[in-house]
């Protein structure tokens, strides 16, 4: 048998689906990967997500992105039992078209980190989008259960803002069926 | 405006609910002018299928003239008329790309797609009036929809063609055709259809229309099987004799090519598999599927041949004969129906004037009456064949 490069995917992806917790455990308590494969060049992709203020657009709990100097920027986010978590983020690396990191800075309601990456899929198939997303959670554990039931736990959180930006980049809106208007009910549920 | 609602198990009304918007840029709002209770609502009004709430509209057969359209919507105007597609598909993803908007990766809403992804293993695709797994939509038993993606799903009737004609494009007719499609009928086959409602009726026409040699077509309700035959199928009272025996003996001993299951997950008969399903059925754990049909299906198919499902299965089923479908080389092709990719060509078959599409409707109903279309089709399944709902 002459000697081939093998041609399976690189497993060396960090996903929670491999074990070795270095590639997926963040600084900070509450942390998730989470992948799409996006139906559009990488360099669209990486263009809208590297325009910040973009970002409210489809993350649902973020209310407002202030750029505040090169890099640094003021992020108002609904937090548990609907109060405002304001956060600086600064950017500490960014390849265009390929990758993005931020962390917050000092001061900030909420710890964070986090970092997305666009890939080329091998089989044409799109852009492979990876987000990461690591924070203390506001109030410790207990406000880790809150953010919990309030779904923004960062697992939860991480899938659906990257459902949210594959559909707005892929067809132009995000889909809902809030009631009443997308959906209307009869009795309960407006 | 005015919405068959569900109130739980047997329960559904007509209500007075706000009219849909347009949210969405890419949306439109269709005025109904007739919308068909389905087979599938069944297993919603039955509580077999998971997810639903108190006041969802349901209904995920309809058509009718578009009202209004958003701003991105470039291919419809007010005034057209239309089928919806009861599958909600993007047109843009990599499943739609590949013409399978039945596995569209953006129509769940991203807060309703965790529960199937849970479930299933993936993230359901969106539907109109099923179920919050499939994305909570209002349905079309009501005087208005919203429909998202409205450029790509719905499509365009020329005038002078009956709402009657045209209707179960939007799902009955390309079940059927699919679940034919799926059956691999090559010219002369011999194709065992099981379940005589509408999607059975409609694989009937299909698999004749594709080639079929021979279609036997096997249910218990008199009135069906009439149709059935004089749809150019045999028929078996399963009733009246051993299924899969009489399969064999009418195929001197091979069996039928294709078997296709357009019963599902509800099945009738006393067979003592589903009998023992059906208990495990009602306790929601133990099982929530009476496969009876399926079993049979791949019992009485030839070797090598092809097992069709449009029957729909919501959960875990067991005694799954995986020996016989091994041994005998079989192949199972199944799956919700990829509505959009087959309108153009079964639109053209209805203007020609190929198939008869209106046959099976038994009642026409103003839609103030769903209730009591919902109970019969479920109770009287003999002479309720197919009820259609008439808002306006």
């Amino acid at each position: 048998m002459p000697e081939t490069d093998p041609i399976s995917t690189d497993a060396e992806v960090a996903s929670p689906a491999f074990i070795d917790k270095d590639l997926v455990e963040g600084e900070h308590s509450a942390a998730s990967i989470r992948a799409a494969l996006i139906n559009r060049p990488r360099q669209d992709l990486y263009d809208y997500w590297s325009d910040i203020t973009n970002l409210p657009s489809f993350m649902e709990n973020v209310k407002a992105v202030d750029i505040l100097e090169t890099g640094r920027s003021q992020w108002t986010i609904v937090g548990p039992g609907g109060m405002d978590i304001q956060l600086v983020s600064e950017i500490t690396e960014d390849v265009p078209g390929q990758r993005i990191a931020w962390t917050s800075s000092e001061g900030s309601d909420v710890d964070h980190e986090g970092w997305i990456e666009f890939k080329d899929n091998a089989f044409g198939r799109g852009t492979e989008v990876r987000l990461f997303i690591s924070y203390d959670p506001p109030a410790g554990a207990v406000g880790k259960v809150v953010a919990k039931v309030l779904q923004r736990e960062p697992r939860i959180q991480a899938r659906r803002e990257l459902r949210r930006f594959k559909q707005l980049m892929e067809t132009g809106e995000i889909s809902t069926s809030k009631a009443p208007d997308a959906a209307p009910r009869g009795d309960r549920h407006f | 405006m005015r919405a068959l609602t569900w109130h739980g198990k047997h329960n559904v009304q007509v209500d007075t609910v706000p009219d849909p918007q347009i949210v969405n840029p890419r949306d439109a709002i269709i005025k109904i002018t007739a919308t068909a209770i389905c087979g599938s609502d069944l297993h919603l009004y039955d509580s077999m299928i998971p997810g639903m709430s108190n006041g969802d509209i349901l209904g995920h057969e309809f058509m009718g003239i578009v009202e209004e359209v958003g701003p991105a919507n470039t291919t419809l105007k007010p005034g057209d008329r239309v089928v919806v597609p009861f599958v909600i598909a993007c047109g843009k993803c990599f499943f739609c790309d590949h013409k399978m908007p039945a596995a569209c990766d953006n129509s769940n809403p991203a807060e309703k797609a965790d529960a199937s992804e849970v479930a299933y293993g993936y993230a359901m695709t969106g539907a109109f009036g099923y179920s919050h797994l499939t994305g909570g939509y209002a349905g079309g038993q009501a005087e208005y929809a919203r429909v998202p993606y409205s450029d790509y799903g719905p499509i365009k009737i020329p005038d002078g063609v009956s709402d009657e004609r045209v209707l179960f494009l939007s799902d009955i007719f390309p079940t059927g055709w699919m679940a034919a499609e799926n059956a691999q009928i090559k010219p002369g086959d011999t194709v065992a259809i099981w379940g005589c409602g509408p999607v059975g009726l409609f694989a009937i026409k299909s698999a004749i229309l594709m080639g079929a040699g021979r279609v036997i077509a096997i249910d218990h309700h008199p009135r069906r099987l009439e149709l059935a035959k004089q749809n150019g199928a045999e028929v078996l009272n399963f009733h009246e004799v051993k299924v899969r025996e009489a399969l064999m003996e009418m195929t001197a001993g091979i069996g039928p090519d294709s078997c296709i299951d357009a019963v599902g997950m509800e099945s009738h008969g006393f067979s003592p598999d589903n009998i023992i399903d059906a208990v495990k059925q009602e306790t929601k754990i133990l099982g929530t599927d009476r496969p009876h049909v399926l079993r049979e299906t791949i019992m009485a198919v030839r070797k090598g041949g092809t097992v069709s499902v449009p029957g729909v299965y919501g959960g875990v089923a067991d005694k799954w004969p995986i020996g016989a479908f091994m041994e005998k080389g079989l192949t199972l092709k199944t799956g919700q129906t990829h509505v959009q990719n087959y309108l153009p060509d079964l639109l053209q078959l209805i203007l020609d004037n190929k198939i008869d599409t209106t046959d099976l409707i038994s009642h026409r109903l103003p839609l103030e009456q769903a209730a009591e279309g919902y109970k019969n089709f479920k109770t009287n399944q003999n002479e309720w064949t197919k009820v259609v709902l008439l808002p306006h």
